[in-house]
Order: structure tokens, then C-alpha cells, then sequence
């Protein structure tokens, strides 16, 4: 009886720590794939276009790569990376659940991937659209 | 306990020879998620620290692509390759200039293992640089460099 209660403090103990924490972490902090695609159409001041996303994601722009270089034609499926071969995991959310989820990786990835792709950072307008292409994919 | 000691000391003079080819990268979860995400995590005692430091400088121009990390995560990763850096194999990582080498492949440690790999070979479609060490080491994610784990891909 004893350690069933010591047992349940220690539970709700750590439950409390759990939600402190996440609170904590996650407060202003876009977490599903459609909070990204509303901050960045809101971003943007227009409605995204799955369309243009698709011809932007495969379309090169000046550069040596698209973004399909590596992420693939049909992103539900795994990529490779076009220099190394290192194999990327499916950047649809529909086929891997950690994409978009987390605003410090969308946005560390979209600042390098946009300079490698376009050679300037993405507008609010190409994010949307691009993630509004990827939200498409089933 | 005595008799589990020597057992361990026995496997580990066995397991000696195969020593020599062993390139274990040191656990360190923000350089493996890097790192790691555009490239196997290479071994860090492949470059030496003066190397390493040049390298983690540059990372908004890292062979031709942008890998800048944030503040934070840069001098961690900074930190954790100059502890691990270089050593007896490699010994120092410079050109004939004295300017450090940037590329793994370009050191002379890189360059004399793997003297007997062919230019054609490199380019392979099933190859591509000499950056995909794990095309041909299969098992080089565990640090496994050996002759043994060698498959060179057609």
C-alpha cells in the first residue's frame, strides 16, 4: 500500500515536470504542419498554391539543384542526397509524421535548402506554396 | 571476477588486428543529428583540430552548400571535434603551405588507403564522391573501416 502510494506521487510528480516542461518549451511555437502553412500565409498576405508549390519544389531556378535533387520527385517517398547519397527520409508529412513539427528545424532547413536551391532565402509566398504541395500529397 | 577479466582482456588481444581499421565516432548526439544529416558522420580523427576549427567556421559555405548551424550548436560541435580530433594516424591535416585541409579525402592518411581506388570508380552512379564512405564500408556508421566490410559497389 506503501509503495503503490509512493509509487503514484512519484507518477503525478512527473507528470507535473512533463507538462512545466512542454509548456515551457513549446509556448508561441507553431506544432502541426498546417500551423506552418498558416503562419506563412499570413506571412505572405495571400493564400498558398499547391500548384505553383509543386512547379517551384521540381522546377531548377538558377542554380545546380531543385529541391527534388534530393528530396525527390514524389516526396512521399525517401530522397538522397545529391552530392553525398546519404539517403533523406520522406519530407510529405502524410508518409513521416516528424515533418513540420518543430519551428526551429523548418526553419533551419528552409534557410540553407533555399540559399543551396535559388541562392536567396524563400519568400513567405514560396514556403506556403510549397508546403501547401507536400500537404497534398497523400 | 578475476576469471571475467581475463576473458575480456583474451577477446580484446584477439579482437586487436582488426583494431587498426577502427574509426569509432564519440557519442555526441547534436554532432551525429548534424553532421550527420547531409553525411555520415565522419570520424573526427580524421582531421586534426586546426582542420576542424577552419571547417566549423566556413559551415555557410560548406563545399558548395550552405550547413550553417545556430551559435550554440556550431561551437558545441566545434568543441566536441577539436577533443576528438586528429591523433597518431592522421597526424596533422595541411597542405604543403601549411594552410589546413578542409576535405577528409584530402590528407595524405585518406589518400594512401585508398591509393588503389581508380578515378572511374569514384564517379560511379552507385558511388558518387569519395564523401559516401558507406558506399563501399558498409558497416563505417559503426566505425567499422576493415578490409573485411569492404563491398565496392559496380
Amino acid at each position: 500500500m506503501c509503495a503503490i502510494d509512493t509509487l503514484e506521487t512519484d507518477m503525478r510528480t512527473s507528470l507535473l515536470i512533463a507538462a512545466i516542461l512542454i509548456a515551457a518549451s513549446g509556448a508561441g511555437r507553431a506544432e502541426t504542419p498546417r500551423d506552418f502553412l498558416t503562419r506563412f500565409e499570413k506571412e505572405a498576405g495571400t493564400a498558398a498554391s499547391a500548384e505553383r508549390g509543386a512547379r517551384f519544389f521540381t522546377a531548377k531556378q538558377g542554380g545546380e539543384w531543385s529541391c527534388a535533387s534530393c528530396h525527390g520527385e514524389r516526396p512521399t517517398q525517401a530522397g538522397r542526397h545529391a552530392k553525398t547519397d546519404k539517403p533523406i527520409t520522406a519530407l510529405a508529412p502524410a508518409a513521416n509524421a516528424e515533418r513540420f513539427t518543430d519551428a526551429a528545424k523548418v526553419d533551419k532547413w528552409f534557410r540553407r535548402n533555399c540559399n543551396d536551391t535559388i541562392n536567396r532565402a524563400c519568400s513567405a509566398q514560396e514556403k506556403a506554396d510549397v508546403l501547401a504541395w507536400l500537404l497534398s500529397l497523400k | 571476477m578475476k576469471i571475467r577479466l581475463s576473458i575480456a582482456t583474451l577477446v580484446a588481444t584477439l579482437a586487436l588486428p582488426a583494431l587498426a581499421d577502427r574509426l569509432p565516432v564519440p557519442g555526441n548526439p547534436v554532432y551525429v543529428e548534424e553532421c550527420g544529416a547531409c553525411h555520415l558522420a565522419y570520424p573526427p580523427q580524421l582531421l586534426d583540430a586546426h582542420s576542424w576549427l577552419h571547417v566549423m567556421n566556413g559551415l555557410d559555405k560548406h563545399f558548395g552548400t550552405d550547413a550553417s548551424l545556430d551559435e550554440r550548436r556550431r561551437s558545441a560541435i566545434t568543441d566536441f571535434l577539436g577533443r576528438n580530433a586528429g591523433g597518431r594516424k592522421t597526424g596533422v591535416t595541411a597542405d604543403a603551405k601549411g594552410q589546413p585541409l578542409l576535405r577528409i579525402s584530402d590528407t595524405a592518411y585518406f589518400q594512401r588507403k585508398h591509393r588503389e581506388v581508380d578515378a572511374a570508380t569514384w564517379k560511379r552512379a552507385s558511388i558518387k564522391s569519395p564523401a559516401n564512405c558507406a558506399a563501399c564500408h558498409v558497416n563505417a556508421a559503426t566505425g567499422d573501416y576493415s578490409e573485411r566490410s569492404i563491398k565496392i559497389p559496380k
